[in-house]
């Protein structure tokens, strides 16, 4: 599964990333908005669903090599973080949904 | 950046007044790590181990300087600071406990992973912390 097939599959709206980002693969996911739990956490390739949206959220996703951030709940990202995003070809991407719904359904498309 | 046979030193200084710029250490070791084919999984535990300390060094002691090193069997973190010192070293390693203000829990931070993190990252860390005089904390990461 790709960033791409994840974005179709749970509808997300794609923020920043270009085909490169969004062909990245997805192999597993997180939830959680405390950062230094997610960077002890969160798994390579997984996708980080979270509230949090200021700018430090893209320098967790760099580091921990996930693939993709999805916004959940509707939160916008803070400009200095979608700004970071787009400079950094990070995947960032929106849902109105809540991380339950979302990570639910990822989880029965990698392993249902 | 000195580099000759396969052994690297970079120094990064951490500056202590922009926390919205914590990070860039981290991310430009990442990228100095990769360039000299260091696998993917050993930069992504240094990247852990150097992204907490520069936090902790922007939260709690108004910035400092990392320096690391790689000889081509371990990547060396050597972080330093001025900073007030730790009062308990033993309790800063609990999972759990900070005494980071709320304005930076609300931030995402705060949450006593810092430390810990650092520990189960490295496979050796050693921490020296003289009260008002600041915390050295080096860390190791076999590749």
């Amino acid at each position: 599964m790709t960033v791409q097939d994840l974005i179709k599959s749970l509808d997300l709206t794609v923020l920043s990333g270009d085909e490169e980002a969004l062909s990245r693969p997805v192999t597993g996911g997180y939830c959680g908005d405390l950062l230094s739990w997610v960077m002890g956490r969160a798994p390579q390739d997984g996708a980080w669903f979270t509230i949090m949206s200021n700018l430090n959220v893209a320098a967790v996703a760099a580091l921990t090599d996930i693939s993709c951030v999805v916004l959940t709940e509707g939160v916008s990202p803070d400009p200095a973080l979608l700004e970071r995003a787009r400079k950094e070809n990070l995947a960032l991407l929106q849902s109105p949904e809540g991380a339950f719904l979302l990570a639910g359904k990822l989880y029965a498309m990698l392993h249902g | 950046m000195s580099q000759g046979s396969g052994f690297i030193t970079e120094r990064y200084i951490v500056n202590g007044d922009d926390f919205h710029a914590a990070g860039s250490a981290s991310s430009a070791m990442k990228k100095l790590l990769r360039s000299i084919g260091v696998p993917p999984e050993a930069i992504r535990r240094a990247a852990i181990c150097m992204y907490e300390g520069e936090i902790n060094m922007v939260i709690h002691a108004c910035g400092g300087e990392a320096e690391v090193s790689f000889d081509g069997e371990y990547i060396t973190i050597h972080l330093a600071d001025k900073g007030p010192g730790i009062e308990n070293p033993q309790l800063a390693l609990k999972e759990g406990y900070s005494t980071a203000t709320d304005e930076i829990r609300e931030l995402g931070f705060g949450a006593g992973m810092g430390l810990p993190n650092m520990k189960r990252n490295s496979d050796e860390l050693e921490m020296e912390s003289v009260l008002g005089e600041g915390t050295t904390i080096v860390m190791k990461i076999k590749v």
